[in-house]
């Protein structure tokens, strides 16, 4: 017997949750216990008063496990809003990632050349290494990285997604 | 300014709350509580014997009386002892508000003595779950917990309370206004209404596919359901955890649906043009086979919880709202328009072939009493009284579905969605004690009335009558049936070896004890438990190898039931394995 694959969707997801104890292992851990993906989650408090934050969360799943994905979401107590920004229309998602290079000699002229093409900024060197910021959509970022590799990548990191719809409306 | 411990505070907000009945069992977390307790008189402790037989108490009481159940237990081996009961409260959408003690703040993390994550532990089998930090707090989080528990879609609130916030003060003069972050259905659209009437007036073939969500949402919506179904003429059915809404001895009446539904209940379903799902959840017991689940049918579903919609079964016309309120809603619609009821000639025609099957019935026997004729006779004795009934989980409970037949709401205490043996026991005695002038009887098997049988001490200690009634069949029926049809009867580990004397055990506990295995005493065996003012434990010896017909096997259609023991095959493929 096969265990049955499907295909899937990469969704963007905003929720605005109450900024509590526990808050975020019930999401995550939600994710976990029904057996969905989550690709990236980012989460910060963005309300004057602290009590609010927004969770950004990239996953994957059949458009009716997403469809179930929001709704699950929707369920739990401190969570007050999602919306699936994928769904939602035109919108932005930005990422940054660090990114740090060793190497000399002309493999070091390499991805200063690369870096400046993609604009990614220098925020740290030495005679032998240099450390990238990159900031834009995801396949920017992964096409970035898997340039660097090619010059002498030894440590990225990445802080995963923030989205926002396009024009005057908010999610 | 006046203050109070926390644990008089808790205490406070209980009985402001409505609380009267809390069941529990102390431990050195929740001694300040305990002791809170003591000195008061509004609020009446029940102690039983284990965590797993508090929650289950409560939420046998929760069920009967639709108020929601109190548990109280101790940190560490206390609440992991009540997580079983918590689970099968949110599988089953039972309020239940469950206070854990915890170690002390400052000791959180330290593996302190009894120390358990509750919270963690509980988080994704609960409706939500709160630590508190400060007795302050306690006031505003057990009002909401509250209005969680019992609003929407019911379930179970955990609520850890650590030692120290149980003794420290706080000033009980601030009037905190409860917080309303939560929101939940209630009034459907009308426009959905409009579109749900029209689709079921102009039905050739409609069906009612009820639900617990309708004895969630309380007497009210039972009514609306029995008017509903009188003025369109649809045929009903329901699933395990909605018998008793609409009532067995009504016209309407087709059964359970389901694995163990009756034939026409699950013809009816796979047929008919235009189903109405109201307050259940197609879950894998009802539907079978998805892609042979009703396939020509256009489906509306009611539901109050919007992660019920589509989540096994498309549906067309998704209407989110209380499943009474909906109801009403289109009563008033349909009267409104003046729709006629429909004569569905036809469709009753086809219904009246599938009943003529007659699915229920079942070898006789004058030797050995049948496990089915046992739960007829107990039905035929006991229904004038409007008895409460509780079930273990296995073929017992089955054939209680099947063969005894509920008339009203709230009368009916089963597991569905967890499945936990032990259930029933605890359950009676909670709903006894919410109903304390109720014939409660707990259908048991013989291997699953032991999971929590030191509860019987509990109904001993408060002269609880409750009567279990077991069909003692000496294996665990259930298992020992799938291994008949699926594994070619090898018979692994099924047998119920070294069962205990139960007459004898129910003397130990102060109970009386009858056994019957004759078919012809059986009825007067049964008029003696319930003429007994007092807890009965009755063995019922019943023949040992029967099965539980009809059945969907894991996997097939609802077209594919098997009636009767000359249609099983004794094995399945890999795929059926898997499922269930
Ligand atoms: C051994 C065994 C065999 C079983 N065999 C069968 C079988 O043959 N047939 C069968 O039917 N079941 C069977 N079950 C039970 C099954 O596992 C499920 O528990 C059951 O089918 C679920 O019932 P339900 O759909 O009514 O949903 P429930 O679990 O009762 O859920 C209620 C639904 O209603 C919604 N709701 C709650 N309140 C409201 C409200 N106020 N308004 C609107 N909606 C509301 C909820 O959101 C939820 O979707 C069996 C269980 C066991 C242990
Ligand atoms: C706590 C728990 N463990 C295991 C099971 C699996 N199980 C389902 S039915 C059953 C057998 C029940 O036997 P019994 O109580 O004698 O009832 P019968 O089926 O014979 O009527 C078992 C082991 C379960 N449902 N719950």
């Amino acid at each position: 017997m096969q265990i049955k694959q499907e295909l899937t969707e990469r969704h963007v997801l905003t929720l605005t949750v109450d900024n509590e104890a526990g808050t975020l292992a019930r999401i995550a851990g939600m994710f976990t216990s029904r057996g969905y993906n989550i690709d990236s989650l980012t989460v910060a408090d963005i309300s004057e008063d602290h009590t609010t934050s927004r969770i950004t969360i990239v996953t994957k799943g059949p458009p009716p496990v997403i469809d179930q994905i929001i709704a699950q979401c929707e369920r739990l107590i401190p969570v007050h809003k999602v919306t699936d920004l994928t769904e939602a229309g035109p919108h932005v998602e930005r990422e940054l990632a660090l990114v740090k290079v060793n190497g000399t000699g002309d493999q070091r002229v390499e991805a200063m050349r690369l870096a400046d093409i993609y604009r990614a900024r220098v925020i740290d060197a030495t005679v032998n290494s240099f450390i990238f910021e990159i900031t834009g959509g995801p396949d920017k970022i992964d096409t970035f990285v898997t340039l660097m590799r090619e010059v002498g990548l030894v440590e990225v990191g990445r802080t995963g997604i923030v989205g926002l719809m396009r024009g005057a409306g908010v999610s | 300014m006046p203050e109070k411990s926390g644990a008089e505070i808790l205490i406070d907000i209980l009985v402001e709350q409505g609380v009267d009945t809390v069941f529990g069992y102390p431990g050195g977390a929740v001694l300040p509580i305990y002791d809170a307790l003591f000195q008061q008189k509004k609020i009446k402790h029940v102690l039983v014997r284990h965590e797993a037989g508090a929650a289950h108490a409560a939420e046998g009481y929760a069920r009967a009386t639709g108020k929601p159940g109190v548990v109280l237990v101790t940190s560490g081996p206390g609440a992991t002892n009540a997580v079983t009961g918590i689970a099968d409260a949110f599988m089953d959408s039972i309020p239940l508000i469950v206070l854990t003690g915890q170690v002390a703040t400052n000791l959180i993390g330290s593996d302190a003595f009894q120390e358990a994550d509750t919270v963690g532990i509980t988080r994704h089998c609960s409706k939500h779950n709160y630590l508190v930090k400060d007795p302050a707090e306690l006031a505003t989080i057990v009002r909401e917990a509250f209005s969680i528990a019992t609003k929407g879609r019911p379930g179970p609130v955990v609520i850890d309370i650590p030692k120290n916030v149980q003794v420290a003060t706080a000033s009980t003069d601030v009037k905190r206004p409860a917080r309303t972050r939560f929101t939940y259905a209630g009034e459907a659209d009308y426009a959905e209404i409009n579109r749900a009437v029209e689709l079921i007036a102009n039905a050739k073939a409609p069906i009612l596919y009820t639900g617990g969500g309708i004895i969630n949402s309380g007497p009210a919506a039972s009514e609306a359901l029995r008017e509903l179904a009188e003025l369109t003429g649809a045929p009903v059915t329901s699933t395990l955890m909605g018998l008793g809404a609409y009532p067995a001895s009504g016209d309407a009446w087709l059964g359970m649906l389901g694995m163990h539904g009756t034939y026409e209940a699950n013809m009816a379903m796979n047929q008919c043009d235009v189903m109405v799902c109201l307050g259940a959840r197609f879950d894998d017991r009802v539907t079978g086979r998805l892609d042979a689940f009703s396939p020509d049918s256009v489906k509306i579903h009611v539901d109050i919880d919007r992660s019920s919609m589509n989540k096994t079964v498309r549906v067309d016309l998704p209407i989110v709202a209380d499943v009474g309120t909906a109801m009403r809603q289109m009563i008033d619609v349909w009267k409104g328009r003046k729709y006629k009821k429909q004569s569905l000639e036809d469709w009753w025609a086809r219904i009246a072939g599938w009943r003529a099957v007659d699915c229920l019935s079942y070898p006789g026997s004058t030797q050995e009493i049948m496990p089915q004729y046992a739960i007829e006779r107990l039905f035929e004795a006991t229904k004038d009284k409007s008895p409460i009934i509780s079930t273990e989980v296995g073929q017992h409970q089955m054939w209680a579905a099947q063969h005894f037949h509920f008339d009203a709401p709230n009368k009916w205490l089963t597991s569905g969605g967890l499945g936990t043996m032990g259930y029933g026991l605890p359950a009676a005695i909670g709903a006894q004690l919410g109903n304390p002038n109720a014939l409660v009887i707990d259908i048991a098997g013989e291997a699953s009335i032991q999971m929590n049988i030191q509860e019987m001490a509990t109904a001993t200690q408060y002269r609880l009558p409750v009567k279990v009634f077991i069909l003692n069949n000496e294996w665990m029926g259930m298992v020992r049936q799938w291994q008949e049809l699926t594994y070619e009867s090898r018979y692994s580990e099924s047998y119920s070896d070294s069962l205990p004397d139960f007459v004898a055990l129910a003397e130990a506990y102060g109970w009386k004890g009858i056994r019957c295995d004759d078919p012809a005493k059986l009825d007067d065996a049964i008029a003696e438990m319930l003429a007994y003012d007092g807890p009965v434990m009755f063995d019922c010896r019943v023949h040992k190898t029967s099965n539980c017909f009809p059945m969907i096997p894991s996997g097939a259609a609802h077209t594919d039931m098997i009636l009767n023991a000359d249609q099983v095959s004794g094995t399945m493929d890999d795929e059926a394995k898997a499922l269930v």
